[in-house]
């Protein structure tokens, strides 16, 4: 089925609202609307896309996170909002760069109570702080990990297993 | 004098009406054929398994399976399965509430190394916090081979002398994986 909006229409009505939050089109091959924002207007546009008369966003995806190391320093965490419109069949991505020494975002568990668990997923893999969650801990892994595990400076390998040559492994 | 008999690896004397032999055997060979195995399955393997106590392959032939899913009943604790890190403190709570003597069988690749989760959220191995009996290889393995793995089970509880568990090696061993125990070592 055909989406009601096309991605234009969408983003230039974010453009028109939002003005210079709204920081840049990403180009898909998916033809999937994904707009890099500011990380202090993401709350505000999330919650303007789910009460909009017409767009009506009330479905969360998913959120997560991505680490590009290699970014320019304050842009080294993304963390990425899919949103979805069932009414209209149509969804966006919206994408925040965060700064790897203060990842601090507003949560959305009050627009979805959806965000909870995958705040903490991604608080969990990414260290990505979302304040004012109201249960902000660790949901995957042990209590005792001291790091977050998808940041690339840490092994994706268990470190300590004997049996395996890094030869012929990859390690 | 009576005939000295091996039956079904066990040594007997053997006169008429009645037979000879170690209070130790009889026990070793009664509980061997009457394991009470607490299955704790995770995953693949854990199919494997419950393929090997239905119908086709039926286990319990063998005296290989009451079935306890109460630890405190148990005296062999199947692992088949990934046990993750966070798992970790589950499983040894487990094996901690069996009452002795209780063994350990470990089934497939994963709960015996990590297998192919070489991971940061997998343990790489059930022995770095319980002490396992006996290994079952393969990703799964068949029933057949976890049979082969509860025959080897048996084959050690049948030998196993009365006062293993109270040995000095035993508390060393289980104060090596940090198992509270009250074994005097004398």
């Amino acid at each position: 089925m055909e989406s009601k909006f096309t991605n234009d229409q969408v983003f230039d009505a974010l453009k028109q609202q939002f003005g210079d939050a709204i920081l840049s089109l990403e180009n898909t091959t998916d033809n999937y609307l994904t707009v890099f924002v500011q990380p202090n207007e993401a709350h505000e546009m999330i919650q303007w896309l789910y009460n909009h008369a017409e767009f009506k966003v009330q479905f969360l995806t998913n959120i997560t996170g991505i680490h590009y190391p290699d970014n320019e320093e304050g842009k080294e965490l993304v963390l990425v909002y899919h949103l979805h419109s069932l009414q209209n069949n149509f969804r966006l991505r919206l994408k925040c760069y965060l700064s790897i020494d203060n990842p601090v975002i507003a949560t959305i568990t009050d627009i979805f109570s959806a965000a909870n668990w995958l705040e903490r997923e991604t608080y969990d893999l990414f260290g990505i702080i979302f304040e004012n969650h109201p249960n902000l801990k660790r949901i995957l892994n042990e209590d005792s990990m001291d790091y977050h595990p998808m940041r690339k400076e840490y092994h994706l390998e268990d470190q300590t297993r004997q049996d395996k040559d890094n030869r012929f492994f990859g390690r | 004098m009576g005939k000295i008999t091996a039956e079904g690896n066990f040594e007997a004397i053997n006169y008429e009406g009645f037979q000879l032999t170690k209070l130790d055997t009889v026990i070793g060979v009664a509980r061997s054929n009457s394991l009470w195995p607490l299955p704790f399955a995770t995953s693949c393997c854990g199919i494997e398994y419950m393929a090997s106590m239905a119908p086709n392959y039926d286990i319990a032939r063998f005296g290989m399976e009451r079935m306890s899913f109460s630890p405190r009943q148990a005296d062999l604790l199947i692992v088949a399965g990934t046990i993750s890190k966070k798992l970790a403190p589950v499983l040894k709570q487990v094996y901690e509430q069996m009452a002795e003597p209780k063994w350990v069988l470990c089934v497939g690749a994963c709960a015996s190394s990590g297998g192919i989760f070489d991971t940061y959220s997998v343990l790489q191995g059930i022995d770095r916090v319980i002490p396992v009996d006996v290994y079952v290889p393969g990703c799964p393995p068949r029933p057949e081979q976890i049979i082969d793995g509860i025959m080897n089970i048996q084959a050690l509880v049948k030998h196993e002398s009365l006062r293993r568990r109270y040995s000095p090696e035993y508390k060393e061993l289980l104060d090596n994986y940090n198992i509270e125990n009250d074994i005097d070592g004398k």
